[in-house]
């Protein structure tokens, strides 16, 4: 008979029938994905580009008003348009207090990392341990814990006080000083993480080579180990930075309103502010913010393996 | 030879000027806030600054309280149910993508599954209150369903990361000499594969529990009035300073999700590799 023939035609529909099994067995969450993930945010992208309602809510009326207030702001009075300071001081502090928080958590990070990685095989499982315990903790929770350290009358100021150091307790609460602790607080876990991934399979036969040929300790660490362990480094400022910048319930406790991240004046919009389209358009924006830094950081490691390759 | 050879101390990799010092910054960074939460929620006082004695006094309390119980009731339920929910779906998902041929759509399915993960939970809480109202108003139904369906989507990447795991792990072997020997579908999944996922299963399905009973911003947007939980009640009860109670409240949580993950550790220990 003509095998060849015959071969092909069941072997082909098989792969037909598994892939058509695939899709069944993945269906049922990715509708969920969709109804309650996914496709809502399309709603998002529409709302930016509507009217908004008195009283909350929106108004079915084509409108780009909403991105206008987003860098404008025109005064009702007297009817002239200058640039919304407020909404850009916000946006440059989500934008900044993320990169401090990110190189704060990579300054802390790394030696973390590094020195759990040399340890011997049995006790880094320990160590790791211990790092991602208060990742799965309770954020709000954290983030109260850190409130009690660093208000006027916490654990700090108290303690200070208490040694004669300050006479009056410093303020540190409501500022920006205090969101960028309280992030980085909670987000060091995520920096650790994917640093000691890779700093786990680097060759250390390569840092003892470099060594013997009489390359300093600063020099081995920066011309052998940071370059081998680049991929955990990006890795890990993405893993901070995306959600410092679309963190909501730090700066809401730590900043008390005064100090407001994207987040928060994005719900303020939706809240007090009874600005549908405008919270929306804020909502795509820094959508659009953490998609361009997702896409750079797919980018540098589509280069960073070719290059090493 | 030998004139080129200088003195340098013998090298360890272990040691590098100054990493000791901040690895023990870090830990004490991240535990000590928690360990001060934790003492003071037994602190016969009001004032967290001052320690006037042991006492069980704001656990009483947080016990007593109606609202809390409610909040907590809340809580444990969604938790429980977003984390099965999510679970299925993510053993299913994760028996459909992972031991196959790469197929058409694959990196489309991944990339659905983990979008949650990389969508700020802001933007998800407003995407869903706007279309939640919209659903309100139209059809006019009410209910706690909406919560329970907000959390089982962001439920479902983590748990489907333990599942997904577990399952590349596992050989096709035993599944095809069961099918050799003609065991129905069916029967080899239910008595090779499930048996052998299981470790992965309950994994994901504590990774949910823990996520869901964390969540404060998507619920905060999605919740009706009376719908409260536990971190959303916490986050309602701050004003300028944490109450005792709220650190009780946070306390117990703590406890909780800390038993979760050393399940999960140990778990992982006994079956994982």
């Amino acid at each position: 008979m003509n095998n060849n023939k015959t071969a092909s035609g069941p072997v082909r529909n098989m792969q037909i029938n598994r892939t058509r099994r695939n899709w069944l067995l993945s269906a049922p969450a990715l509708v969920v994905l969709a109804a309650a993930a996914s496709g809502p945010l399309l709603i998002v992208l529409v709302y930016s580009f509507l009217s908004a309602g008195e009283y909350g809510g929106v108004v079915w009326k084509f409108s780009t008003d909403a991105w206008f207030n987003v860098v404008f702001f025109r005064d009702i009075f007297d009817g002239t348009t200058t640039l919304a300071d407020a909404h850009m001081r916000i946006l440059w502090r989500s934008v900044r207090l993320s990169s401090i928080t990110t190189l704060i958590t990579l300054m802390i990070g790394f030696p973390t990392a590094y020195v759990i990685a040399t340890r011997p095989r049995k006790t880094r499982s320990f160590w790791l341990f211990l790092i991602t315990v208060p990742f799965w903790t309770n954020l709000l929770i954290r983030t109260f814990a850190i409130l009690e350290v660093i208000r006027n009358e916490g654990l700090i100021n108290i303690g200070l006080q208490r040694l004669g150091i300050i006479d009056a307790p410093i303020q540190m609460l409501y500022t920006d000083f205090a969101i960028m602790v309280g992030m980085t607080y909670v987000y060091l876990p995520l920096m650790v993480l994917p640093l000691y991934a890779s700093m786990e399979r680097l060759d250390f036969s390569l840092v003892e080579a470099a060594y013997d040929l009489y390359a300093t300790r600063h020099k081995v660490l920066r011309r052998i180990i940071v370059p081998l362990v680049k991929p955990g480094i990006i890795a890990g400022s993405i893993l901070v930075f995306i959600p410092s910048l679309g963190a909501f319930v730090t700066p809401r406790v730590l900043g008390g309103g005064k100090k407001m991240m994207l987040g928060n004046l994005i719900e303020l919009q939706f809240g007090a502010g009874r600005n549908w389209p405008l919270g929306a358009a804020l909502s795509v924006t820094l959508l659009a913010l953490v998609m361009a830094a997702l896409l750079m950081y797919v980018r540098s490691t589509q280069h960073h393996s070719g290059s090493v390759r | 030879m030998i004139s080129l050879t200088r003195k340098r101390p013998p090298f360890s990799l272990k040691t590098q000027p100054g990493f000791g010092l901040i690895t023990g910054v870090c830990f004490v960074m991240l535990y000590a806030p928690i360990i001060t939460l934790v003492v003071y929620s037994f602190n016969a006082g009001k004032y967290i600054s001052m320690w006037e004695g042991f006492s069980l006094q704001w656990y009483v309390a947080a016990w007593g309280n109606e609202a809390v119980q409610d909040a907590a009731i809340r809580s444990l339920f969604l938790a429980v149910q977003a984390s099965v929910y999510s679970t299925i779906l993510a053993t299913m998902a994760a028996l459909g993508t992972t031991r196959t041929r790469p197929f058409r759509g694959l990196t489309a399915i991944y990339a659905m599954i983990n979008q949650p993960l990389m969508v700020p939970e802001i933007v998800t809480a407003v995407a869903l209150l706007i279309l939640f109202a919209m659903i309100k108003s139209w059809t006019g139904i009410q209910g706690i369903f909406y919560l329970v369906i907000a959390h089982t989507a962001f439920c479902i990447p983590f748990a489907y990361l333990p599942i997904r795991a577990r399952l590349e792990g596992m050989d096709l072997i035993l599944e095809t000499a069961a099918a050799d020997l003609y065991a129905t579908p069916w029967k080899t999944f239910w008595r090779i594969t499930l048996p052998l996922l299981w470790p992965g299963i309950i994994a994901g399905a504590m990774l949910g529990f823990v996520i869901s009973l964390d969540d404060v911003v998507i619920t905060e947007f999605v919740k009706s009035s009376g719908q409260e939980t536990l971190p959303t009640y916490m986050l309602g009860q701050l004003r300028r300073v944490v109450t005792p109670e709220i650190n009780a409240i946070s306390t117990m949580l703590l406890g909780l999700s800390i038993l979760v993950v050393c399940l999960l550790f140990f778990i992982e220990r006994k079956f994982g590799k």
